[in-house]
């Protein structure tokens, strides 16, 4: 991939990301999630993963943020009002997630692998579908059908917890 | 040009943002989407890693990647349930401040 439109699309990806944080309107932050997923799900497909890029679009800025976005219309809420904000509860956060980044960057920098450049790819990954596909139901086929389990158990949790009355 | 270190970054930064969102926001459904930021960096990296391993036949290390659809999967299950919660939260208090739900606050 050209480093051009890598730039790119992790410019926006991390730009759109902040925005979900730092935006008071969660319409606007929900908005700004979908952005941060498409320049996610372009950063996959640079990587020649077609399938995950893919269902990135339609399960994360499909399915999920218009789950988000109905909730978030359905319980009408508004932009916060401006509270006093904590000076202090705010810097003691930024300093952590701060930490945090600066953690990374000093094991990333330390990691010889991170230097180098990605290998070529002889083969071809147009039908990486089937490639995942075989692998799912032949060496990961039980944890496939545990996480079936986890989707039906999730499905019955939902709709416990959407009653009105519990008895 | 664009190494795998890059790739790592940009995970590694998104990450921090998700985190930051977790620690400092009190609306529960940024909360929520800033879960989601992070599952979805360290996705990246997965998926880096995967171009990274070339395998003998030419091809990526899928595992990676049917790693990344299992956490895919278990994201979407989770939001459902997160925001069942949520709604359930605030047919009972009118409200997805977490200043506002400390009843279990020690």
């Amino acid at each position: 991939m050209s480093p051009f439109l890598f730039w790119i699309f992790a410019l926006l990806t991390v730009i759109f990301g902040a925005a979900v944080v730092v935006n008071r309107n969660p319409v606007a932050s929900a908005l700004s999630l979908v952005v941060s997923f498409l320049g996610l799900s372009a950063l996959f497909m640079s990587l020649d993963a077609f399938f995950v890029g893919i269902i990135q679009v339609l399960v994360y800025a499909g399915a999920v943020m218009v789950l988000f976005l109905f909730i978030i219309m359905l319980l009408n809420l508004r932009a916060e009002e401006e509270r006093r904000i904590n000076w202090l509860a705010l810097a003691g956060g930024v300093a952590v997630a701060l930490a945090l980044l600066i953690q990374i960057f000093l094991v990333i920098s330390r990691f010889d692998p991170a230097r180098k450049t990605f290998p070529p790819l002889p083969g071809s990954t147009i039908d990486d579908v089937r490639n995942i596909g075989a692998l799912l139901f032949s060496n990961y086929n039980l944890p496939f059908q545990i996480v079936g389990v986890l989707v039906l158990v999730a499905t019955i949790g939902v709709v416990l917890l959407s009653k009105r009355e519990l008895r | 040009m664009i190494t795998l270190g890059h790739y790592l970054i940009v995970s590694g930064i998104l990450f921090s943002i998700g985190f930051a969102g977790v620690m400092l926001r009190r609306n529960l459904i940024i909360i929520l989407m800033s879960l989601e930021l992070m599952l979805n960096a360290a996705n990246l990296s997965l998926v880096a890693f995967s171009r990274f391993r070339v395998g003998p036949s030419g091809l990526p290390n899928y595992n990676a990647q049917v790693f990344v659809f299992f956490v895919i999967t278990v994201a979407a299950a989770e939001v459902a349930v997160g925001l069942a919660i949520l709604v359930a939260l605030f047919r009972a208090r009118q409200t997805t401040d977490v200043k506002d739900i400390s009843t279990l606050k020690f």
